[in-house]
């Protein structure tokens, strides 16, 4: 079998946007799905009848504008419905929100802290300003700062252009982004404990790091990089669960011609000559193609679909130190009716529509990470939870509800290894902590679920269930994302491309890393007919 | 629990429980977080007369007031305002503009003496931050009466004879920009001759919970002089007309300015003259001092646009010319030629001096009144460009405010 252009390894979200381009452009594309669904951790699931999971994936914010307007995602289904509000219980009883409305939010702020009040619509202004700088930086393949190419040096020069347009002080502001902790940035602007505890989440979720770990201050940018219908710093529920917005892309990708098997397991990467030429799945089938992509992470493409005698000892070292070492879980909550958090009081009702985030101190999320830091979990997790149902009534039956919870920290390399009766002690921390503050949620539960780092793995073929498909740290960003000798969608293997999260831009719904490699790919089929 | 989902709610000033019985067609607005009426009638234009005619009674409650005493509180003042406070008499009150360190304009405001080493600031921004980050060093004590303090702005011809009727007080010899502590319905009222309308008019700072008295004292007494509850449409008409900047409007504060080039210098403003360089250090003063001799930028300007054109195209078309009674505050750009050399942040019908005025920022080199711009308006569906001559500002400017 032959005559494709273009196969593409892993139905993930990325791995459909990346098809949907190359076949918008007239190649002809097959995709391969290990599991029977497209969408990778892209994902809705109907684990317990009537309530839709989201047991991977949650909520959209990066996901390119070029992406929704060029595959006409809106066309194809994708409806997003932007949180408008986050709540943050704290200890004390008390709440702290974040509000969509300017005014509001700061009676609230200055309900806490008068100084903070003043402050937060200028720290706002601020994050979004040299969010604009650095975003079109999402958006390229990035170039090799040592290389004598002329694309490159041109790109070098374009980087260097932006950062000249920035105003010194903004500039400053990044250097130190950049290199410190998001704990320490945000001591630099505010004084409350409970709006500094919500603003470091950005910086650590999806990673393993503390709020007070260096590189957390890029992470909290990179959450800043996100806009919904221009909005920054916006997070939006895709109508339907993420899971309908892999759909949605599915379908654009239809639409273009790409084809696309699910229960397909690639097995390995056939290679001849130091070229891949196809691909064998688990069940015997080969295909064949001009170009191979892996949207699998990194570690999956080159230490599992690969034979290492094709690679160098040197790239397979670097791959190997590609840190993927995670601790984040997804929990999701069928509810028989709707918990009551006790700090929201009378009248803010709005809340329960928003995130809520158990968070009230930075130190909080710090201790939670100390837990976790050698082979542990989190005794008092960190979580960010979402009631989807009420944003979207099909999530669950009439009156019913579904609850998400992003929670951190239990490590994927916990000491003794996961197994089941791990994972239903940490569930049970998660919920005892949940219900310090809504005490009524224990007797609302029908059916608790959880994903800890070995099952993102197992399911989604994550390594350590990493999320990002790789950390967020600035030793793997950029040029050095996921090696720095192949940062570019190119792997050592002539023909062997990458297009998923293990690729800069990285982790989050974004459809960059399918979009930047395609653009790069593309090119590079027109190369080869010149 | 459902109940009440998705209330959000503002805050309401003081005299709410007043205002909102006055409301006739649900005009309210926002006002740095709170409620207050754009208009109580149908239409504002009633209100806007009794400001000119009569007296109008405005409540400028959402205005941020904070008290600064101690011994280095003058000190501290004179470096954060650009005015020369040194001079500043007890019972005087100075309006000016403060800076920040590139002399861009943070925030506008009046600072009154209360004694030796007490002053009142108000601001139209919450300043708390701002004042805090500014008082290192120095012996202060800066409290925040924004929410325990109600103001009331009184402001018309019969505004002084009312005042003398209900307190049986003289205020003659109360001068523009002083002051007086005074009683209403035997409540303590401190009442500063300032204003927002370029009129003859007071304002009134009362503790909250003597709001309600006083205003129904006020009212009540009101009947026989004119007076009329007023909301903030007329008394944007009136300020335009008094060629009063309003932040937000006219300005960017620097704080809110999202780029370098979006934030004014005082000079822009039209604040030059309450710009004192010869004191001693103030925030800014090194950019003020440079600023102060650029040729290049914007300058505060009124216009007069011709309205007769604009009745004319109206008329050709068989239409009646929809005049602005309510100010728009659309940035509009102005054109010399073809280039453009401007814009203008607010304009209204004056129905005081017939004239249809706005104010703008224009390049200094045309800012010189008597400059014919054009500007580009709406007649009916077709933009239309229409001549707008620079003026000196204010456009009004009643020797009663200053009697």
């Amino acid at each position: 079998m032959s005559g494709y252009d273009a196969i593409v390894i892993g139905a993930g979200h990325n791995g459909l946007v990346h098809a949907a381009y190359l076949a918008r452009a007239g190649k002809k594309v097959l995709v391969l799905e290990r599991r029977p669904v497209v969408g990778g951790a892209t994902i809705t699931e109907e684990i317990f009848p009537g309530f839709k999971f989201l047991t991977g994936s949650y909520l959209i914010s990066l996901l390119r504008p070029e992406v929704i307007r060029e595959l006409s995602l809106a066309k194809h289904g994708l409806e997003l419905m932007p949180l408008e509000s986050t709540l943050v219980p704290l200890q004390s009883g008390d709440y702290f929100a974040d509000w969509p409305d300017h005014d509001m939010t700061r009676e609230e702020i200055a309900r806490h802290n008068r100084r903070d009040a003043d402050i937060y619509p200028e720290y706002a202004a601020t994050m979004k300003r040299i969010a604009l700088w650095v975003k079109p930086l999402l958006d390229i393949a990035p170039p090799n700062p040592a290389s004598n190419d002329p694309r490159d040096k041109m790109a070098m020069a374009m980087i260097a252009e932006r950062l000249r347009a920035m105003s010194k002080s903004d500039f400053d502001l990044l250097c130190r982004l950049l290199t410190t902790s998001a704990a320490d940035f945000l001591d630099e602007w505010f004084e409350g404990e409970a709006l500094k505890g919500t603003k470091c989440t950005s910086g650590i979720i999806g990673t393993f790091l503390g709020p007070r770990s260096a590189g957390t201050g890029y992470v909290l940018l990179h959450h800043y990089l996100g806009e919904i219908d221009g909005v920054f710093r916006a997070w939006a529920f895709p109508r339907g669960g993420t899971g309908a917005f892999a759909q949605a892309v599915y379908s654009a990708a239809r639409s273009f011609g790409v084809e696309v098997r699910t229960n397909a397991a690639v097995k390995q990467v056939i290679i001849k000559d130091g070229v891949a030429k196809g691909v064998a799945l688990e069940n015997g089938d080969e295909f064949y193609a001009r170009r191979i992509i892996s949207n699998a992470d990194a570690k999956v493409t080159f230490l599992n679909l690969v034979d290492k005698k094709e690679l160098s000892p040197d790239f397979v070292n670097d791959i190997r130190r590609f840190r993927t070492t995670s601790a984040a879980c997804k929990v999701n909550l069928a509810l028989d009716g709707l918990p009551t958090f006790t700090s929201i009081p009378k009248g803010k009702e709005a809340l329960y529509r928003g995130s809520i985030e158990i968070a009230p101190s930075i130190d909080y999320v710090e201790k939670a990470y100390d837990d976790a830091k050698y082979g542990g979990w989190s005794t008092r997790p960190f979580m960010d939870a979402l009631i989807p149902s009420l944003l979207d009534p099909g999530m669950a039956p009439p009156g019913k509800h579904v609850m998400s919870l992003f929670v951190q920290y239990a490590s994927s390399e916990l000491e003794g290894g996961w197994n089941a009766e791990k994972r239903a002690t940490f569930l049970d921390i998660v919920i005892d902590t949940l219900s310090q503050y809504s005490p009524d949620i224990k007797s609302k539960i029908l059916f608790k679920h959880i994903n800890t780092p070995d099952e993102l793995e197992r399911q989604f073929a994550l390594s350590s269930g990493n999320i990002f498909q790789g950390e967020l740290a600035l030793h793997q960003l950029f040029f050095l994302k996921p090696v720095p000798t192949f940062a570019h969608y190119k792997s050592p293997i002539k023909h062997l491309w990458m297009c998923g999260a293990s690729t800069h831009p990285g982790g989050c719904i974004t459809g960059a890393p399918g979009r930047n490699a395609a653009m790069s790919l593309l090119r590079d089929f027109q190369e080869e007919s010149a | 629990m459902r109940d009440g989902m998705g209330m959000l709610s503002l805050k309401v000033t003081p005299f709410h429980p007043r205002t909102s019985e006055l409301m006739q067609g649900n005009a309210w607005r926002r006002w740095a977080g709170f409620t207050v009426a754009s208009c109580y009638e149908m239409a504002p234009d009633r209100e806007y007369l009794a400001i000119r005619n009569a007296c109008a009674l405005i409540d400028v409650s959402p205005l941020f007031k904070y008290r600064v005493s101690g011994k280095d509180s003058l000190a501290f003042l004179n470096r954060l305002v650009t005015r020369d406070l040194s001079k500043l008499s007890v019972g005087q009150v100075a309006y000016g503009p403060w800076c920040d360190s590139r002399g861009k304009v943070v925030d506008d405001g009046t600072v009154m003496r209360l004694d030796d080493h007490e002053f009142r600031l108000t601001s139209a921004e919450s300043s708390w931050r701002w004042l805090g980050d500014n008082a290192h060093g120095f012996d202060v004590f800066i409290a925040d009466e924004s929410d325990e303090t109600a103001a009331l702005s009184l402001q018309g011809p019969t505004s002084r004879a009312l005042l003398e009727k209900l307190t049986g007080v003289r205020l003659s010899d109360v001068k523009y920009h002083w002051m007086r502590s005074i009683e209403i319905a035997q409540r303590p009222v401190l009442l500063t001759r300032t204003g927002y309308t370029g009129d003859l008019g007071y304002e009134l700072w009362i503790r909250a919970e003597h709001a309600l008295d006083v205003w129904d004292a006020v009212v009540s007494e009101g009947a026989s002089f004119g007076l009329m509850p007023c909301g903030i449409w007329a008394m944007d008409v009136a300020r335009i007309e008094a060629g009063l900047v309003m932040l937000d409007v006219d300005y960017t504060p620097s704080p809110k300015a999202f780029t370098a080039n979006q934030a004014s210098s005082p000079f822009e403003l039209g604040l030059g003259w309450a710009v004192h360089l010869h004191k001693g250090d103030m925030v800014g003063k090194k950019a003020l001092m440079q600023d102060r001799l650029k040729t290049d930028g914007l300058k505060l300007t009124g216009l007069e646009i011709d309205h007769a054109a604009f009745m004319s195209a109206h008329e050709e078309l068989g239409l009646l010319t929809p005049l602005p009674f309510i100010p728009w505050r659309v940035v509009t750009p102005l054109f010399l030629d073809r280039e453009q050399v401007g814009y203008a942040t607010s304009g209204t019908w004056s129905p005081t001096l017939k004239k249809y005025i706005a104010l703008a920022q224009v390049a200094a080199r045309v800012a010189r009144a008597g400059n014919k711009l054009t500007i580009d308006l709406m007649v009916d569906r077709e933009r239309r460009p229409f001549a707008a001559v620079t003026t000196t500002l204010p456009f009004f400017n009643p020797e009663r405010k200053r009697a």
